[in-house]
């Protein structure tokens, strides 16, 4: 590992002027769960670190009928938070379908939002082809072993997933990161804080250099609990997703469906919303013909690799099964 | 006095090890140590055409970059070469690359940060060939090894295989495939050298055989085995993976002589996947036949498995089908080819472990061809000597097992039908399979000593890998001796004890516990002799037989007022100790009998009918092992090679990307072992079987014999739950759904 200098503002200013002032060899460190990992790997080799868990970013409050995250709030005590179980259990669901027990307890709110793919061409630098890593080097993924990489939404420069399952729940709950920089605060909707890989897999996230996530808001919902995060994983605990379904039904039992949100991961370098799914389902009665229409819509456009290939299939059957599961 | 032996003694170690105190191979404090970190090979084939240090260097507190530009030149080259015991090892003695992980150079610094640093700064450039590591793009090199493991033929023939196939009315034939696994033991590979003046070493080492290693050391440094002293007090899990001296061992060495400080070595975890032994992947064509009422015509078994580039390691899968069922026709062939691997190596049940898993897996399908019950298919073809030698069991109870298993399992209950209990989105299944292991000893060698204080003192050079071995030891002398354990102290892991045997192929109990047992039976004579021989002993003039001790007393059985305790006894003779040594070695039971230990198996899973997660809900193992010595410590070897079965059946394989010839998931997050959630309850149950032939305790070791069949009953299961046959391991969700 890289030595690297250490502070441990307690402002958020302070911390947001310290990252400028460090520019570009720093970074901010929560509960460290991905970033010490990458670090031993060489993959991140920072001169600065800056520590940020004495920031007041603690915390679960109401807010504008909603929720309000802390960004330093740790994985463990959202999904543990009675306001968080009883209105968005859904994100309680895919918190704890993640990591262990030992890493939740560590891992921060704001940090699973920044989480690095598991691609292992990525995860360690003595390959040398990753475009993610190493900008313009080519992409090992593509041709190598792929059996955890991209349906939908990759491109020849990247094949990459996001593992995060918290991501996927906060991509239907239509969460709002708010954010500090150098040139003040801005919200960033979830659908728009990962990036599609591009021509600039590299670049992953909306954030600007600098900008630190301050709190995550969750908009109030009048969705009861209709709603499943479902895991297809290769083993029952710590394993990342090879598919994972997110599912909110708007709906009154044997009444049309109001409203259906429908997000997928392990499929894609962002969590992926079904939209035409989605539309699809959107005034229709619950039935298996229209959940299987949704299902073919969620991985339409699929593009699978040399090992993948039954992630299509799963992805289909996961959402049959997550919509059949809200909606009895 | 009740007898110690098989009682579930906690382990005497048991509180070192829980509050932090039991000093594994790294942890060993030298206060002058220093730290070394290896780089590996990022290619799996080629040579380097430069490796630029300069960087490394650079990093403050770096001592010494040691690269095969300026690595001392070994004095024992000429004995690293393939042999039947020893494993080739890559020591920068040349820039030649023959697998990727492989050791290229070793940073040496003040602390572990700047040797990871200087390590990680090393920048190398190679020029690559394009490796092999598959089957197919290594299949030109296919050879027969002039032997399959621990002395068997590579190729047998009885009968006429290809008469008794087309003799059989129901048949099978079939390709199976275990992957390329990697031994995680919870502590890596780690070693500290320390030299004393130029030709005395010591090493701290995390070893599965302190005296292999010591002698395997000093040979390829030149040195006496005398004059190398290897100290391994506690191991972290070994399973095989530790039995031989790898390259780190060596390297920790070299760079101690140069640098004149103590190195620790740790190989680190994505260091462990290919440097320190895989186990082979297999490809194994059985087929199978038997007439209408079940009775096997014919039985084949012909496996490939993979060996390095410049070393020779079999995977011997082909064994368990010579031996298991009685049947005319048996056909078996081990063949290898050659892929740009690190050598394969020992991994727990080497062999049997894959050979089992197929042949099971294989009867299975038989039983559904011929609409039998699996068990009843196995009975049918017990094996009531050993088919392929011919020699008589020294004891199997292997029925015992089965019917025990069948009872305990609730097997009768089993509908015959594939796919036909469910329950919601979930299909439930059960399996079956027999488990066996060879039963192995070697020549090992123990000191007792009776201390003045009235303790006894037990030393062997043996190693304790997790397994119980200090335990075991312990409640042996102690019966034989007749003291309670809390006066019976058991030593190991240290060359300067008897020479014993490597801990391997499940004999340390077998081998070292016989030893333990002659040694404190001979001290015992010598005691009551001492005494009989003493005329101010109460004993004196007694007769040898009549002699008992217990509790730290010696005394006449038939008067037991008529005694004293051997504190009176070595006080009185002014002695501070009375010891002895004794060996105790194979005698011609390996020429007269067929010796394993076997089980059953049973396996019941919950598969998700659309999703394709296979859930393990119940395991039970019942096993026929010979005398077990401690009911607890056996109980977690038991179970913790059933998980390990389980782990085979469902998640374990090295990822290789072809291309590169790389393992692509070398850390624990992509290398999938089980999470506690993937284990159900286990039981491991066994049988009452006495065995005086195998060796003198009656043992015949259970390290190794519990993941035998685990994973083939779990296959089993999941056929039954779901209809559908999966012969390539691990049987994950994607091979389920299609």
């Amino acid at each position: 590992m890289r030595p690297f200098s250490y502070t441990r503002p307690d402002s958020v200013d302070a911390a947001v002027h310290a990252y400028a002032e460090n520019s570009p060899e720093v970074r901010y460190i929560g509960g460290g769960t991905n970033l010490i990992d990458l670090m031993k790997m060489g993959v991140e080799r920072p001169a600065h670190l800056i520590d940020i868990n004495r920031l007041p970013l603690t915390g679960i409050e109401e807010h504008e009928g909603g929720l309000r995250i802390g960004a330093l709030v740790r994985n463990t005590e959202c999904a543990s938070h009675e306001l968080v179980r009883t209105r968005y259990p859904i994100l309680s669901q895919a918190i704890l379908a993640g990591a262990s027990g030992q890493l939740r307890n560590m891992a921060t709110m704001g940090g699973n939002l920044l989480q690095s793919t598991r691609c292992y061409y990525f995860y360690d630098p003595s390959y040398r082809e990753c475009n993610m890593r190493a900008p313009g080097s080519g992409c090992s993924a593509k041709l190598g072993v792929n059996r955890i990489h991209a349906i939908l939404g990759a491109s020849e420069a990247c094949i990459a997933t996001n593992p995060s399952d918290m991501s996927v729940a906060l991509a239907v709950l239509n969460a709002k990161i708010n954010v500090r920089g150098p040139k003040g605060d801005r919200v960033i909707p979830i659908l728009e804080f990962h990036r599609l890989p591009g021509a600039t897999p590299h670049i992953t996230t909306n954030l600007h250099p600098g900008e630190l996530i301050t709190s995550i808001d969750l908009p109030p919902m009048d969705f009861g609990t209709r709603s499943c995060y479902l895991k297809v994983r290769d083993r029952r605990s710590y394993a990342f997703a090879l598919v994972s379904v997110a599912a909110i039904l708007s709906m009154d039992t044997g009444g049309p469906m109001r409203e259906a949100r429908l997000a997928l991961g392990g499929v894609a370098l962002k969590p992926w919303r079904a939209q035409r799914s989605e539309q699809a389902l959107a005034g229709k009665k619950a039935s298996a013909e229209i959940f299987q229409h949704a299902a073919d819509l969620a991985v339409e456009g699929a593009k699978p690799y040399k090992d993948n290939a039954f992630k299509v299939e799963l992805a289909r059957r996961a959402v049959l099964r997550a919509l059949t599961t809200v909606s009895a | 006095m009740e007898d110690l032996i098989g009682e579930p003694l906690d382990r005497v170690d048991g509180p070192l090890k829980v509050s932090g105190r039991a000093p594994y191979a790294y942890e060993q404090k030298l206060p002058a140590a220093v730290y070394g970190v290896m780089a590996m090979s990022s290619i799996a084939k080629g040579r380097i055409t430069s490796i630029d240090t300069r960087g490394a260097e650079r990093v403050p507190g770096v001592l010494w970059v040691m690269t095969h530009l300026n690595a001392p030149r070994l004095a024992g080259e000429d004995v690293n070469k393939p042999d039947n015991q020893n494993r080739v090892i890559q020591t920068l003695q040349d820039g030649e690359i023959h697998y990727s992980n492989q050791p290229i150079a070793v940073a040496v610094a003040e602390t572990l940060v700047a040797a990871e640093e200087a390590a990680f700064l090393i920048k190398v450039r190679y020029a690559s060939a394009k490796p092999s590591v598959s089957l197919q793009s290594s299949m030109p090199s296919l050879y027969t090894p002039a032997q399959a493991h621990n002395n068997n033929p590579a190729i047998t023939n009885r009968g006429n295989a290809q008469t008794g196939l087309n003799a059989g009315t129901a048949r099978v034939q079939n390709e199976y495939y275990t992957p390329f696994e990697t031994h995680n033991p919870m502590e890596p590979h780690a070693t500290i050298a320390v030299w004393n003046g130029p030709e005395s070493l010591i090493l701290y080492d995390s070893t599965q055989g302190v005296f292999s290693d010591r002698d395997r050391v000093a040979s390829l440094l030149g040195l006496k085995p005398e004059n190398v002293l290897v100290i391994s007090p506690y191991l972290g899990g070994g399973f095989g993976s530790k039995g031989p001296v790898w390259s780190h061992v060596v390297l920790a060495a070299m760079a101690a002589r140069h640098v004149k400080r103590p190195v620790k070595l740790a190989v680190e975890r994505p260091q462990m996947f290919g440097a320190v032994g895989v186990r082979s992947s297999t490809h194994q064509t059985i087929a199978a036949a038997a007439s209408a009422d079940g009775a096997l015509t014919a039985l084949r078994n012909d496996t490939i498995s993979h060996t390095s580039t410049f070393d020779q390691f079999v995977e011997s899968a082909s064994l368990p089908t010579r031996m298991l069922y009685a049947c005319p026709n048996n056909s078996t062939s081990q063949k290898l080819v050659r892929s740009d691997i690190g050598t394969p190596s020992f991994m727990r049940a080497p062999g049997e472990a894959t050979g089992v898993n197929a042949l099971e897996i294989a009867l299975d399908e038989l039983a559904y061809e011929l609409k039998m019950d699996p068990i009843a298919l196995r009975l049918k073809n017990y094996a009531e000597k050993d088919p392929e030698t011919n020699l008589p069991w020294s004891s199997k109870s292997l029925r015992e097992c089965y019917r025990m298993g069948a009872d305990k399992f609730g097997w009768e209950k089993r509908p015959k039908e594939p796919r036909s209990v469910r329950d919601g989105n979930m299909l439930a299944g059960w399996g079956m399979a027999t488990a066996e292991y060879p039963t192995r000893r070697s020549a090992s060698t123990a000191k007792a000593i009776m201390h003045a204080d009235g303790k006894l003192e037990v030393d062997a050079g043996t190693q304790d890998l997790g397994t119980g071995t200090y335990t075991v030891m312990t409640q042996v002398a102690a019966q034989t001796m007749g003291l309670p354990v809390s006066r019976v102290r058991f030593r190991l892991g240290d060359t300067r004890y008897p020479n014993t045997p490597v801990s391997g192929g499940s004999q340390t109990a077998a081998s070292t516990g016989s030893a333990v047992q002659f040694a404190t039976s001979a001290l015992r004579e010598k005691l009551a002799g001492m005494a009989i021989a003493d005329k101010q002993s109460p004993l004196s003039g007694a007769t040898m037989g009549d002699i008992a001790f217990e509790n730290g007393r010696i005394f006449i059985k038939s008067s037991p007022s008529r005694g004293e305790t051997l504190q009176a006894l070595l006080a009185r003779h002014q002695l501070p100790s009375v010891e002895t040594t004794a060996t105790s070695q194979p005698g011609l039971e390996k020429k007269a009998f067929s010796m394993y230990a076997f089980g059953a198996q049973f396996a019941e899973v919950r598969v998700d009918a659309d999703l394709g997660e296979v859930h393990v809900s119940r395991m039970l193992g019942v096993f026929a092992a010979g005398r077990i010595l401690n009911a607890k410590t056996a109980r977690s070897q038991l179970i913790g090679g059933m998980v390990w079965g389980a782990s085979m059946a469902l998640f374990e394989q090295n990822l290789y990307d072809e291309r590169l010839g790389r393992i692509v998931n070398n850390n624990l997050a992509e290398y999938h072992v089980p999470a506690n959630l993937d284990i159900p309850h286990i039981e491991a149950l066994w049988v009452d079987e006495v065995d005086h032939r195998v060796n003198p305790l009656g043992v015949k070791g259970i390290g190794e014999i519990g993941i035998t069949g685990a994973a083939a009953a779990i296959a089993n299961a999941i056929f039954h739950a779901t209809g559908k046959r999966v012969r390539d391991l691990p049987i994950t969700p994607d091979k389920l759904i299609v």
